[in-house]
């Protein structure tokens, strides 16, 4: 059954190039639920690539470095918070600026503590993979889902609970109601402004942690081209997600699916018949072809994009 | 989404660029530099000879045109991030016809030229038309654009016109934009007509805008498309001739870079970044004509200053990405600008109360 | 004669009630204009206090304070006579104070609970009850007899119901104040009978209302007392019971007004427009029109009443070629229009004063002389081989400046600086100097004070006598009823009735606009 084993590798490798993408596509999901446009998902998971990696190195514990990646989102969203809520910025030309400024940033940085070098050296404490006991002894689909790092399964858990939160909770229901009608939002008591800083700070958190995760499973150091798109694929798998956790991790895993099957295509052979530039299309691709209607209407939060001003409606 | 950008006054781009100067010194003392050694080289490094004049000037061209191209978008209430893409594909489009065609000169640089504009016009004109017919908003589809555009271009260039290392075969010297006596001239950089052509494309901007029932009926749109439709103006055929238009002023961009710099185009493992930029250069130019091409002085300059200082001081080229990411921090928020603007303003009035 | 009466006379004193509500002084201030200049104003526990004044007068942002929407640059709140400081609505909500917005503040993909509980959601340990939540709302919902569905979506429900929700959204919240900002504008005289009798339930539980409003009528029937304000001052506090409609009139508008309009007899001329059997959809693709029949002729005001929703803006828009129709046949003066697209529909002789200027009629950024070639930029004498003639566009804006009073610094400046009646003037210079066959106002006079109503009003009726259509929608019964010479009711989508104003009664057209038949069925 060659092919039944070139499909679990192929899953295998989807799940893991994933995973980073569901962090940061969640944390889009939270910063355009509370009505703010983030295309800064690239710039904060740069910066939490850079940040997991020297922590990493000077710690010497991967965990640590996951920790002060999404703390550097964290940091790095603050600045798109202040701009967009406070000082009611333009939120695309913002977003802009946050990915110049991490690019910028974190290879200024790196050229400090790596004496002149634009990278950083390779990390030796990587995140290990787990074998899940007895699930990862089922043929075929343990290799697929149960022989992969932590951190899958943790993304796994981090969907169902932003799916709680979102729909459940009260804290869900403002954060939606902020970024469909914030007039609507303020007159019912509810601090638009705090809902906003706390949608676009969690946005930071969670994809300066797929950032991390990109260092910490599959890169091994931080250079230029550690992130180079994969913020942008998160963009694309909140709307093909419909702004949806579950949507979201679908639309991750099937974006995961193409990568996969792209550094795979040599191997399989078939870049003789589609070239791979093609497949590497495809998210892109996609994503104009789900936003333009011809797969269902993908309709995103009413406010999102647009300053909220009191006394005004 | 609503992406009517502010009206802001000519103070706010300058306290933005002081502004985030500041922040860039405080970069380089944190980082044990002297920022005012390292600002001196930057500047030595773009006036201190008629060559680096040249390379400046070189710098500063193709943010003209992809400033143009943002600029002229949001003239019409459109956000054209693809500048980047549409400049990819213009200058892959000039280079395949610099390439292919063997004409005179007169026909040749023409034609590339003209191929690089519908080439960037259609693929602005893309967005622009799912926009116009299936409401979807061109931020987003722009951006993906783009990519598509980075990994087509450069399969376009293996596949069809490589040369032994990774980039494109040269183009025929008959559609060389770049002429020894004006490079004499400055020395050897490598300016080229390209500066001509922007500056040129920059005076045509204005005109069609302010002076053309055309540019009436796109400044009517993108204030306001409900009014404009209202007004019996076909909104969304306006929509896609102002993304086309935007597309080809990106691309002109693109053939410009291709025929008056390299005279090739490289396999790229990262964008080229002028796209981007122009959206910073138009911000910081209010998007008028004038103003783009003083930001793309700016920036050109700030670009090209910090490859001396790195030189110079040692200080990371990348400490002007991150001032340039702050002009644009700035600006976005224009409130801090406005509210230092008033602060200063106060000022004057309270010495000359305390001086009588 | 009312003259006779001192004015400015005080009503407490004579019995000292308690005050529910007291605000002492407030100004506010907008870029340097005072909205609020200095108002006190005072309401006693369980009466219902009208705010009266003109659009624009000041009486939104009076209350918008109270709610904590907005701060007051100085005065002091008094809430059941203790001092209050209302920095934001959670304060307001919490001192008891709840506001039914004039726009409505709903979540229009919530569901009518999740737009009750929004902001004050019962928990049952992380998550929200919902069952909690439901209970409560009903039991609020039978004692004050406000029936809606908990599990609709609110964009599906109409706009009667919409009220309700936010009613029970302030009751829900435990408010004993509550302020209703202009809640009869979109209602059917109906639905505004049902909702004064909420109204007096609500009194009669205790609870204190404040009305907002520019109705005169209105206060007459449902206020016990009434606040007069112009221009960011009181004028006068008085008893409903003390006054009448022509004090109130005067005193709003601070001179003699003339409640009925001059309208002089007009034969009607020939036929200008016919629809026949017009069918279209609305944005999401439902059917908003159903077989509209209809024929407008020169020399006549045709107006079309209804409530809002009922497919005015889609029959506009049919008309003028900014929506496509599904079937049906449109002739102006002989000519077949259906099909056509706006422009040449304009070209073929008819003119539209859009229902929201500022969505619609004007480019805010553009300059005054650019707002009033908006539709004819493209003619010979403004535009040669492409090239606009900015010396002609110029003369031509200061021709129509002259010609209808528009108030602007000069031609050139933005139409942003103007008011909104003065932008509203400019549509409609622009609208009439095209000599149009039809002329369709849409909302004419929405959000204007009385005098630029009445100039307005005029143009309109100078239009009928000069022999042209005119077919006028207004959600404004009483401006449907002066203007009018027929009225044709609009009820979902269909044209449910065609009646002459002279011999009907607001009840009888309220029937109709609530899609009942007017003779058969009687006032509940």
């Amino acid at each position: 059954m060659e092919w039944l084993s070139i499909l679990t590798t192929i899953i295998h490798n989807a799940v893991i190039y994933a995973t980073p993408l569901i962090f940061a596509a969640l944390g889009g999901v939270f910063s355009e639920r509370s009505g703010v446009v983030n295309i800064g998902l690239e710039g904060l998971m740069i910066i939490g690539a850079f940040a997991s990696a020297v922590v990493t190195l000077w710690t010497e514990s991967p965990f640590l470095g996951l920790i002060a990646g999404a703390l550097a989102g964290v940091l790095l969203s603050l600045l798109h918070a202040v701009a967009s809520v406070t000082f009611r910025a333009h939120q695309v030309v913002n977003g802009m600026a946050i990915n110049f400024l991490a690019l910028g940033l974190a290879i200024y940085l790196t050229k400090q503590l790596f004496s002149g070098s634009a990278q950083t050296t390779t990390l030796k404490t990587l995140i290990p993979k787990w074998d899940i006991p007895w699930l990862s002894e089922i043929p075929y689909l343990g290799p697929m889902f149960f022989k992969t790092y932590p951190t899958s399964y943790f993304a796994v858990l981090v969907v169902i609970l932003c799916g709680y939160l979102l729909y459940k909770t009260s804290f869900g229901l403002r954060l939606r109601a902020v970024g469909e009608h914030p007039a609507a939002a303020d007159t019912m008591g509810v601090h638009v402004g705090r809902m906003r800083y706390t949608g676009v700070l969690i946005s930071g958190a969670l994809a300066g942690l797929g950032g991390a995760i990109i260092t910490l499973t599959t890169t091994s150091n931080f250079s230029y081209s550690t992130i180079s798109g994969q913020g942008y694929i998160a963009l694309a798998a909140v709307i093909f997600g419909k702004w949806n956790p579950y949507g979201v991790l679908g639309a991750a895993l099937f974006f995961g699916c193409v990568q996969a099957l792209n550094s795979s295509a040599q191997v399989l052979g078939f870049s003789a018949y589609i070239p791979t530039a093609f497949i590497q299309m495809l998210p892109y691709l996609l994503t104009i072809i789900v936003l333009a209607g011809f797969v269902g209407k993908a309709e995103g939060p009413k406010a999102s994009g647009e300053p909220y001003i009191k006394g005004s409606r | 989404m609503n992406f009517n950008m502010k009206k802001h006054n000519i103070g706010v781009p300058f306290v933005s660029i002081i502004l985030a100067m500041l922040v860039g010194a405080v970069a380089m003392l944190l980082a044990g530099y002297n920022p005012v050694s390292a600002y001196a080289s930057f500047f030595d490094g773009i006036f201190s000879s008629p060559y680096l004049m040249g390379e400046t000037i070189r710098q500063v061209t193709p943010l003209i045109f992809t400033g143009l191209a943002v600029a002229f978008a949001f003239r019409t209430g459109l956000f054209n991030i693809g500048a980047e893409g549409q400049f990819l594909v213009g200058q892959l489009a000039a280079v395949a016809v610099g390439i292919f065609f063997k004409l005179p000169f007169f026909l040749h640089i023409p034609l590339a030229i003209l191929a690089a504009a519908i080439a960037g016009g259609l693929w602005g004109a893309i967005p622009g038309y799912l926009k116009a017919k299936r409401g979807v908003h061109e931020v987003i589809t722009t951006i993906m654009m783009n990519w598509i555009a980075f990994i087509l271009t450069n399969y376009l260039i293996r596949t069809y016109m490589k040369a032994e290392s990774e980039r494109s075969m040269d183009i025929q010297p008959t559609a060389s934009i770049s002429f020894e006596w004006l490079s004499d001239l400055f020395q050897g950089a490598r300016i080229h007509l390209g500066i001509v052509i922007a500056l040129l494309f920059a005076f045509l901007m204005y005109f069609l805008l302010w002076r053309t029932k055309q540019g009436f009926e796109l400044r009517a749109v993108g204030s306001n498309s409900l009014a404009a439709k209202y007004a019996g103006m076909n909104v969304k055929r306006n929509i896609i001739k102002a993304m086309f238009i935007s597309g080809a002023l990106a691309g002109l961009g693109g053939a410009s870079e291709g025929l008056g710099v390299y005279g090739y185009m490289t396999i790229s493992s990262v964008f080229p970044g002028v796209g981007y930029d122009g959206i910073a250069v138009a911000l910081i130019g209010s998007n008028t004509s004038i103003g783009v091409i003083l930001g793309a002085i700016l920036f050109g300059a700030l670009t090209f200053g910090a490859q001396n200082m790195q030189m110079a001081s040692d200080v990371p080229y990348e400490i002007i990405r991150i001032v340039i990411a702050f002009i644009i921090f700035f600006i976005a928020s224009s409130d801090i600008a406005k509210s230092i603007l008033g602060l200063l303003r106060k000022i004057p009035l309270r010495s000359r109360k305390g001086g009588a | 004669m009312p003259l006779l009466r001192p004015g400015g006379q005080s009503y407490q004193g004579v019995k000292r009630m308690a005050l529910a509500v007291e605000m002492k002084n407030i100004t506010k201030t907008f870029y340097g204009m005072k909205a609020n200049d200095d108002i006190s104003f005072q309401v006693e526990k369980g009466e219902i206090h009208a705010l009266l004044g003109e659009n624009g007068a000041g009486k939104s942002t009076l209350m918008n304070i109270l709610f904590g929407l907005y701060q007051a640059d100085q005065g002091e709140i008094l809430i059941h006579e203790t001092p209050a400081k209302i920095s934001d609505p959670q304060m307001a909500i919490d001192l008891g104070i709840g506001m039914v917005h004039q726009h409505f503040m709903l979540v229009d993909n919530f569901t009518v609970l999740e737009n009750i509980i929004l902001g004050a959601e019962p928990r049952k340990r992380m998550s929200i009850d919902y069952n909690k939540a439901s209970k409560e709302i009903e039991t609020l919902s039978n004692q004050y007899g406000l029936k809606i569905n908990l599990n609709s979506q609110v964009r599906d429900i109409s706009i009667g119901m919409q009220q309700k929700v936010e009613i029970l959204k302030t009751l829900y919240r435990g408010a004993d104040i509550l302020i209703f900002d202009e809640p009869t504008a979109v209602l059917t005289p109906q639905e505004i009978q049902e909702l004064t009798s909420i109204m007096k339930n609500l009194t009669s539980e205790g609870k204190t209302v404040i009305l907002i409003t520019h109705k005169l009528k209105e206060i007459l029937t449902i206020a016990n007392a009434v606040t007069v304000i112009r221009r960011g001052k009181v004028c006068d506090t008085l008893r409903v019971k003390d006054t009448n409609e022509v004090e109130l009139a005067e005193k709003m508008v601070g001179r003699k007004v003339t409640l009925q309009l001059n309208k002089d007899e007009k034969e009607r001329e020939g036929l200008v427009l016919s629809l026949r059997d017009v069918r279209a959809k609305d944005n999401r693709g439902l059917d908003a029109l159903h077989g509209i029949d209809l024929e407008v002729y020169g020399g006549e005001i045709v107006g079309i009443a209804g409530v809002d929703g009922n497919g005015q803006s889609e029959l506009v828009e049919v008309i003028t070629g900014l929506r496509q129709a599904q079937s049906g046949e449109m002739i102006l003066a002989g000519n077949n229009i259906s099909g056509l697209h706006t422009r040449q529909i304009h070209e073929k002789g008819i003119a539209h004063i859009p229902e929201d200027r500022h969505r619609l009629g004007i480019v805010m950024d553009m300059t005054l002389s650019e707002n009033l070639v908006l539709n004819s930029y493209f003619k010979k004498e403004f535009n040669k081989r492409g090239l606009l003639n900015e010396k002609s566009i110029k003369a031509h804006a200061r021709k129509l400046i002259d010609k209808f009073d528009i108030r602007t610094p000069s031609e050139s400046a933005k139409i942003r600086a103007l008011s909104g009646g003065n932008q509203q003037k400019a549509v409609i210079a622009r609208e009439i100097e095209g000599d149009p066959k039809l002329l369709i106002a849409a909302q004419p006079t929405r959000g204007l004070d009385v005098g630029a109503i009445e100039f307005i009003h005029r143009q309109i009726l100078n239009e009928r006598d000069e022999g042209k259509a005119v077919l006028l929608v207004s959600f404004e019964l009483e401006e449907i009823l002066s203007l009018s010479d027929r009225i044709a009711v609009i009820y979902e989508g269909r044209i449910v009735g065609i009646v002459d104003p002279k011999e009907t009664t607001e009840q009888e057209l309220g029937l109709l606009m609530s899609g009942r038949s007017a003779r058969k069925e009687t006032v509940e």
